[in-house]
């Protein structure tokens, strides 16, 4: 003992154990309440100590000892570090945390960095108590046991006793270690004295069946010792029963790797023929049915599925293919598919075609007797993150989906066409049209086809002010009056 | 059945699946066997139990069902052309293995694949009996990742959501044309359909239902992917094209990226080299960039000649040098979208840099202690008395930074 420290300490504080938080929480109180320096006290742990421990002042009448909230917490989890300095360390933090309030934000103080640094090797430190206790049974039936024998670096037994609680509460378990155990009888748990890893059982017959596991599961081809010591340390070697295999296997891994290198292709294993024959009948690419041929709509719908028109069917989940009767007087047409419609892989299933549905019934059309469709039939998106965005199918696009387009109206034969939004328009009449400018006019097309021109239901979704919007419905559900009225016509 | 057939078997069928990447038991709902008096819990954060000398961890006990297939797919071990040892487990030994290395600890759950025997429902059926059994007979709380079977019909699949903590099918490899050469039987359009009906199976079980107005368990961690680096010649702008989409697309919890391995008796047709590991590292960091920098896939290789990560320094640096306009960034003011993309600084230090410095300016040396490092940093930034000033655009500044990093580097 230094004689400095023999004069000037004033005050001697024991506690109980090395995990005798609400000790050191009490002391540390008063002591700051009385104004006591950080270097005027030196800690102790009972065990290790003969030193008689001072008479703590009490706590001045209506003293109040006021610390930032989440300190308690991280205090108490760097209590746990095995480092001897960490008592009169917290102190000299709550000491400053008088005057610096702000300082555990403080990420570049090096007070504030040695505290994370301290709670940073205690959570490691659990977590690998997580990760590599190796429990061992024990007896059978009603004596089955299961026991471990652990190395923590730090004074984490008690703290991560109700992690193996809530994990194998439906069985009897001990773990122990060199400074304290903790033992689950299926109902209680218990800490206890450390023991000797002799007090651990020595072998379980499963670990011959984990040890295969381990040795199979390694590839050789792609050894990397580093990244395994980085977070398999070999301190913890001693107690993994997997670990004595490593040696070997890194020793043999490059011979491995080469010889599964080296090894020629051999021939087909002898039942692959057989298996070919019974599953895969028709080796040769099954030609898709000529689109030229469909016949009637649900052909056409079975043609498009493999269409590779142009380069959106790449990044999209489907074809989303028109639906409804193939003998329907009217033909709504949208712009391409949406998020939902994409993974349902039906037309207007997403938000906008509720709209569009809730318009209809309004209008008193019969969706049941209507055909709807798109006039670009993959969906269009950017990805971001979780989201895609729709983006607007380019001239292009919409000209390559045509094909299936102009197929739709000769198979169907409507008398009529509502093109819903500009690019329905373009699709319909071949060229770009003022939409908002020409809003329920009726076009009449080369072939007689008339189409009548309207906004996109999406269009209504988009706007934000709620009298704005419901002005917005209430034109489309005239428009859609409009549309029963020249069904009818 | 005699104990060491069970240990051959295990031999065969965990080797069977030593080539697939995916393996974490991470993101799905907490639960514990308090209540149930069972065994098991999943607590969010996976647990990597062990790890094996390939670096890889091991969480979880990746075996297949059965190495048995009907499937020719030339990269694949258990394809039916390959002369490999074959075995099956039954149903019983899965969930016994199972129960016992998770007794003592040594696992985090299972993770079941299987070849495809006879018919895909056939198999996906016996998958999902086990994780039943598991569920309700053994009282287990683990973590359970079925991979499901592609053309398997959408009732065994909704059943394998109500058992498994995720589920996953493997879109193996980043484009269609990749499939059908490779995968001649595999159809790219069923296997994205499948993913698209899990996504909108767990969109509507998230929503709570109307009597009890409890929201039903579905797969709570998500669904994976899993795709073949260095098979075909898709580059790795293809492939992150392919990443993105899937995010996107099926709200995918991870695409995992599988660097091709050489397989023992393997088809003529595959390029028969050392997997490419720091090409699978480099796609993980720039799926990370993706996932939690605001990146959006397009940027990160914008501006390289051949659509390629560069395999000696990571993907932020790398777009950083191609960017150099975009710094110095001052790391008292800039904002956090900014500092994020600053090479050196993650998410974690930068949210430490915006805490610290609403209570004081920061120095280069303040930012050194909150990040280790700043040998990467020092170009990029401008900090309280340091400017790079020429820094950032200095022609050497590439092979520089490489060379102080050098030693750091983890291969």
């Amino acid at each position: 003992m230094r004689p400095a420290e023999l004069n000037l300490v004033r005050y001697s504080v024991r506690l109980e154990s090395e995990t005798d938080f609400s000790g050191w929480r009490d002391a540390a109180r008063r002591l700051a309440l009385n104004e006591i320096k950080p270097e005027d006290i030196s800690w102790h742990v009972a065990a290790d100590s003969d030193r008689r421990p001072s008479d703590l002042p009490t706590v001045p009448a209506g003293a109040q000892l006021a610390v930032p909230r989440d300190f308690i917490a991280r205090a108490e989890t760097a209590f746990c570090h095995s480092d001897p300095s960490r008592f009169a360390f917290l102190y000299r933090l709550l000491w400053r945390l008088r005057s610096e309030p702000k300082l555990l934000a403080i990420a570049s103080d090096p007070d504030t960095r040695r505290l994370e640094a301290m709670e940073k090797a205690v959570r490691r430190d659990s977590h690998k108590m997580h990760a590599f206790v190796r429990f061992r049974k024990i007896g059978e039936g009603n004596d089955e046991r299961y026991v471990a024998w652990f190395e923590p670096d730090h004074f984490i037994v008690e703290r991560n006793a109700d992690f193996f609680v809530r994990r194998f509460t439906g069985m009897r378990w001990t773990i122990l270690t060199p400074y304290a155990s903790a033992d689950w009888d299926g109902e209680r748990l218990a800490i206890g004295p450390g023991a000797a890893k002799g007090d651990a059982p020595d072998q379980d017959d499963t670990e011959a069946l984990w040890r295969t596991y381990f040795e199979n599961i390694f590839n050789p081809a792609r050894l990397k010792v580093k990244a395994m010591q980085k977070e398999m340390p070999k301190k913890y070697w001693r107690n993994l029963p997997e670990a004595s295999l490593i040696p070997d296997l890194i020793a043999g891994a490059d011979k491995a790797a080469k010889e599964m290198i080296a090894r020629m292709p051999t021939t087909p294993a002898p039942h692959h023929a057989k298996v070919q024959a019974k599953h895969w009948p028709r080796r040769e690419p099954t030609q898709s049915p000529n689109d030229d041929d469909a016949g009637s709509i649900s052909e056409l719908r079975e043609a498009a599925k493999g269409c590779r028109r142009c380069p959106l069917w790449r990044d999209a989940t489907q074809t989303v293919f028109g639906e409804g009767p193939d003998n329907a007087k009217v033909i709504f047409v949208g712009e391409q598919p949406g998020d939902q419609e994409d993974l349902a892989g039906k037309p207007f299933v997403g938000p906008a075609g509720k709209v569009f549905d809730a318009i209809l019934d309004d209008a008193g059309v019969d969706r049941q007797k209507v055909y709807v469709t798109n006039a670009v039939k993959h969906f269009k998106f950017e990805p971001r993150g979780k989201r895609r965005i729709h983006s607007k199918p380019n001239a292009g696009e919409v000209q390559a989906c045509r094909w299936w387009i102009d197929r739709e109206f000769a198979l169907i034969k409507p008398e009529l066409a509502v093109a819903l939004g500009a690019t329905a328009a373009l699709s319909l009449l071949g060229k770009a049209i003022p939409v908002t400018k020409m809003r329920g006019q009726v076009i009449e097309r080369e072939d007689g086809l008339r189409v009548f021109i309207t906004i996109h239901p999406s269009f209504i979704l988009r706007i934000q002010e709620p009298a704005e919007k419901e002005a917005e419905r209430e034109r489309f559900l005239q428009d859609m009056r409009e549309v029963k009225r020249l069904m009818a016509a | 059945m005699s104990a060491l057939i069970v240990r051959e078997k295990l031999a065969i069928l965990s080797d069977a699946a030593k080539y697939d990447a995916s393996c974490a038991s991470s993101g799905s709902a907490k639960k514990d066997s308090l209540k149930s008096g069972g065994i098991g819990s999943t607590e969010g954060m996976g647990i990597c139990h062990s790890y094996a000398p390939d670096g890889r961890c091991i969480s979880l006990l990746k075996i297949l069902l059965t190495n048995f297939c009907i499937y020719d797919c030339s990269y694949c071990i258990n394809r039916s052309s390959s002369n490999v040892k074959r075995a099956r487990f039954s149903i019983d030994e899965v969930v016994k293995l199972t129960m016992d290395f998770y007794r003592r600890n040594y696992i985090e759950g299972l993770f079941l694949s299987s070849g495809v025997i006879r018919s895909p429902d056939e198999t996906m059926g016996e998958m999902v009996e086990v994780a039943r059994r598991l569920r309700l007979e053994e009282k287990f709380s683990g973590y359970i990742h079925l991979k499901t079977i592609p053309e398997s019909s959408a009732e065994l699949v909704e059943k394998a959501g109500l058992y498994a903590d995720r589920l996953s099918i493997n879109v193996e490899l980043p484009t269609d044309e990749g499939v059908k050469k490779l995968a001649p039987e595999k159809k790219p359009e069923t296997i994205r359909l499948s993913m698209a009906r899990l996504r909108q199976k767990m969109e509507e079980k998230a929503e709570p239902t109307l009597r009890t107005k409890k929201r039903e368990r579905f797969a709570p961690g998500g669904q994976s992917t899993q795709m073949i680096v260095g098979a075909d010649k898709t580059s790795d702008d293809g492939i992150l094209h392919t990443s993105a989409r899937l995010y996107g697309s099926y709200h995918l919890r991870r695409v995992y990226y599988s660097a091709f391995s050489p397989i023992p008796d393997s088809s003529s047709s595959l390029p028969l080299q050392k997997p490419p590991l720091m090409r699978e590292h480099r796609l993980y960091q720039a799926d990370w960039l993706m996932r939690f920098y605001g990146f959006s896939q397009p940027e990160i290789l914008a501006g390289s000649s051949d659509g390629m990560l560069d395999l000696a320094i990571d993907p932020k640096l790398a777009w950083a040098l191609r960017n150099r306009g975009q710094f110095p960034v001052d790391v008292n003011r800039a904002d956090r979208e900014a500092l994020l993309r600053v090479p050196g600084l993650g998410t974690k230090v930068v949210a430490k840099i915006l805490e610290t410095r609403r209570h004081r300016r920061l120095r280069l040396e303040d930012v050194g202690r909150i990040c280790q490092s700043i040998a990467k940093l020092r170009p990029f930034i401008i900090a309280e008395g340091w400017s790079p000033g020429t820094l950032t655009d200095k022609p050497g500044l590439r092979d520089k930074i490489v060379r102080s990093c050098e030693q750091l580097s983890l291969f």
